[in-house]
């Protein structure tokens, strides 16, 4: 099964290596991480997807709360949740082609964001699993290049994920980005 | 008032109640040791190796319950502490390192010393920092100190440019407590939690304890006993628990686990209801897990919620500060007594009498167990007893019964060899009038017995017990049992310890015969001055029983083979 969660955490240099040391260390199998910056300038967000038992969830979640760093961490699976992916694919297009891709993009809702002499990129946004599907289809006409952004999680309605206790800023945090 | 950075680190220390430091000096880190002529209030041990300054800070630590300080320079230096910083992280001592760095502006160039010491660390520590402006150092330093000391104890380093300890700013120091953000107040028990503790223990015949280290790192001692007299509940104890309850106490059944003895284990196996409080069910506790305790209920009471369910499923976990959730569940427990179950466990403890090396007569043999029995015996028993690793280590632990808490140092977790005689200094040092005994091997003694020098010119009274039996014993005993007796690199030469003790002028005195120890205890005991050193010539091929091979189940132990009859323990 998979397993998302949202850590928020404090945005100091090396504190990304700290939660990816620490789940090297513990041996667990991260499926996706992204990291973006939050509505708190001080705090980042994290949404992790594990692929695992739910224990092993509970046991990132335990692990993450060890780090000094980390604020909040929420599960999302067991909520009601939005969660999206988003994809770039460059797929190799000659005059025929083109107007199929074009068709799968409609369907899809999918935007073609470039048109090359030889080639199209076309930017996908939503759950894994639509994605997915489009990738497939895409791989008979010929992908050239992809990249994806890792899936990113948020709890709709009231399943907030904020700081328990609010936010509040320690020090004088004048650390300069060295590490 | 403006300070400097150095200036501003000590007296951030010294606010933090530290009066001594174990360290050792180098480039990066001088301005720090020029600024601390200012400061003569500080102790300052130089060590002969850094690993020696780590060692003694985790032996201070684990002593007296204070902070253990180390520092060290840049490069080499800091990569010399890192021995030292895991050990103390796998048995939760708090601990503050302090390292030079070389100057912010060319961090990263692969500048002269420079190592990444926090990047390093990072799975060794509990948290660490770099600090790149002087004005972080005061927060940094106070929150270096809470989280070392506070919930689950573990060493923290702190890495200051040279710059930085040389710039200045205004020294302003907060008056309002330490607060982390990810730091969530640990504490006690939901009342729920309670009330299924309860509920369990009610319908519980055969229940067990299993002490830890966190009895002590809690402060649990007082609400243990309490806890086990009123349900009378055996106590079974980690290598880290021992001391934790006394071990005369007709309810304490003594050490668990690899080498703990039989009818422990086998209490373990039979109980119906298990109680960990603050141990982790080490490999070395449970042996093969998918045979460990299945007739049991589990309870684990742990203040960090990850110990929980991490290597033995329980049935109920509480994350919590012992003490206060034993303080919380006292008044709610009912007098139980448990005849039965006693009398099952004594019927196993007694068929132990007749294979325990203590009934076995010596002859001409001087066996390292008889020899720490001995120590107890002479010494009345309540010394502070610091171990390096090894057969000497399971031989303490088996055969010198503690009755206090912090009485046995040993590094439990790493399993450090190196770390008897340095820990023992630290823990002398930080409690000067404690008889302390460092009970250490020919081959882990070897690996810092440099710091000979600094216990003399430091006048630290350690008696140091080395048990030489000329082989790694330890490893040559899994080659007798798991490697068909290849004994390949284990035979050891060492130096003539005597001779050696001579060069620093330390007190010497060899011992070949068992009823040499008492002497040995009155030699060392008429040297108050600094150390003394006893080397006992022990028997070269002992094994240390019982045994449970690695993977075994927990009641398949290796026992001494011998049944002895003649009792020879003349008490
Ligand atoms: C050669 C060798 C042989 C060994 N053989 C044995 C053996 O036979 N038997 C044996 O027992 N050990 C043995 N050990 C030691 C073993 O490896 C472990 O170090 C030991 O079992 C750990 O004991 P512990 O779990 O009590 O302590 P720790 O590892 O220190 O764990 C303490 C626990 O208490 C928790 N805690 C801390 N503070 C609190 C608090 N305030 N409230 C509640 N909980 C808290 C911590 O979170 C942690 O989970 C051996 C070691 C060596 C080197
Ligand atoms: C630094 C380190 N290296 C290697 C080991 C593996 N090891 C464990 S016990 C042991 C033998 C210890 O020999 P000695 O100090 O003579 O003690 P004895 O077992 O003989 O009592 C060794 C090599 C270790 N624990 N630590
Ligand atoms: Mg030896």
């Amino acid at each position: 099964m998979k397993y998302s969660m949202s850590a928020l955490f404090e945005n100091k240099p090396g504190v990304l290596n700290r939660v990816v040391s620490l789940f090297r260390r513990r041996n667990f199998n991260i499926d996706s991480l992204t990291v973006g910056r939050t509505e708190i300038p001080d705090l980042s967000r994290m949404t992790i997807l594990i692929e695992g038992t739910e224990a092993e969830a509970r046991k990132v979640e335990k692990s993450l709360y060890k780090l000094p760093n980390v604020v909040q961490v929420e599960h999302l699976h067991d909520k009601p949740s939005v969660t999206r992916d988003l994809a770039l694919i460059k797929v190799e297009v000659d005059g025929q082609k083109r107007p199929e891709v074009m068709q799968l993009c409609d369907i899809f809702r999918a935007r073609v964001v470039d048109v090359a002499q030889s080639s199209v990129i076309v930017e996908i946004t939503g759950e894994e699993d639509k994605i997915e599907s489009f990738i497939e289809l895409l791989r008979n006409i010929g992908i050239i290049e992809m990249v994806r952004t890792g899936i990113v999680a948020m709890g709709r309605g009231q399943h907030t994920v904020t700081p328990a206790n609010g936010y509040r800023k320690l020090g004088t945090k004048t650390y300069k980005n060295v590490i | 008032m403006k300070l400097t950075g150095a200036e501003i680190l000590w007296e951030c220390l010294i606010r933090e109640g530290v009066d001594l430091v174990f360290g050792y000096p180098g480039g990066a880190i001088l301005p720090a040791y020029d600024a601390m002529t200012k400061y003569p209030q500080v102790h300052h041990v130089l060590v002969r190796h850094e690993q020696g300054a780590a060692h003694m800070a985790d032996g201070y630590a684990r002593a007296t319950g204070k902070v253990g300080v180390a520092v060290a320079t840049s490069g080499p230096g800091a990569t010399n502490l890192v021995t030292g910083i895991a050990t103390a992280m796998l048995d939760s001592t708090p601990m503050v390192c302090i390292t030079g760095q070389v100057p912010t502006g060319v961090i990263g160039s692969d500048a002269f010393q420079e190592t990444d010491i926090t990047g390093i660390t990072l799975p060794i520590t509990k948290h660490n920092y770099l600090v790149v402006d002087v004005e972080d150092i005061v927060h940094t330093i106070r929150e270096a100190f809470y989280l070392a000391r506070s919930g689950r104890p573990g060493p923290v380093l702190v890495d200051i440019p040279k710059d930085v300890q040389i710039a200045t700013t205004e020294f302003d120091y907060p008056d309002e407590p330490v607060t982390v953000p990810g730091q969530r107040p640990v504490g006690e028990a939901l009342q729920d939690e309670l009330d299924v503790m309860l509920e369990m223990i009610s319908q519980s015949n055969r229940p067990l304890i299993l002490g830890g280290h966190g009895i002590t790192l809690s402060g649990a001692e007082r609400e243990l006993l309490k806890f086990v007299e009123k349900v009378q509940v055996p106590v079974a104890l980690t290598l880290l628990g021992k001391g934790t309850m006394p071990e005369g106490h007709p309810l304490c059944l003594g050490m668990m686990g690899m080498h703990g003895e039989a009818h422990v284990n086998l209490a373990i196996q039979e109980a119906d209801l298990l109680l960990a409080f603050g141990m982790r069910f080490d490999d070395r506790v449970t042996g093969d897990l998918s045979t460990y305790a299945q007739n049991s209920r589990k309870i684990q009471i742990d203040i960090d919620a990850s110990e929980i369910n991490k290597n033995v499923r329980v049935d109920l976990g509480i994350t919590g500060d012992l003490r206060q959730v034993l303080n919380q569940v006292l008044p709610r427990l009912k007098n139980t007594d448990h005849r039965e179950w006693h009398k099952l466990i004594r019927g196993w403890q007694e068929e132990r009498h007749s294979r325990d090396i203590y009934n076995l007569e010596e002859g001409d043999k001087l066996y390292a167990a008889h020899v720490i029995r001995d120590l107890w015996k002479y010494t009345g028993g309540d010394c502070i007893v610091v171990t390096d690793v090894g057969q000497h280590q399971m031989w303490e632990a088996q055969y010198y019964p503690h009755e206090r808490p912090r009485t046995l140092i040993t590094s439990g977790g790493l399993g450090t060899m190196g770390f008897g005689f340095p820990a023992a200094i630290g823990a002398r040092m930080g409690l000067p009038h404690e008889e302390v005994w460092a009970i250490v091997g020919d081959g882990g003694f070897q690996m810092t017995m440099a710091e000979l020098a600094t216990a003399v010119e430091q006048k630290v009274s350690v008696n140091i017990a080395i048990m030489n039996n000329r082989y790694l014993g330890m490893v040559r005993q899994w080659q007798e049992f798991f490697y068909e007796e290849r004994y390949h690199a284990t035979p050891m030469a060492s130096p003539d310890f005597c001779k050696l003790a001579d060069a620093y002028n330390i007190p010497s005195m060899r011992v070949t015969a068992r009823g040499e120890v008492s002497k040995s205890v009155d030699f060392a005991r008429s040297h108050q001055d600094g150390p003394v050193l006893i080397e006992y010539v022990v028997e070269k091929h002992d094994i240390v029983y019982p045994m449970v091979p690695t993977g075994a189940a927990l009641h398949n132990m290796i026992r001494r083979p011998r049944a002895v009859t003649a009792s020879s323990e003349k008490e």
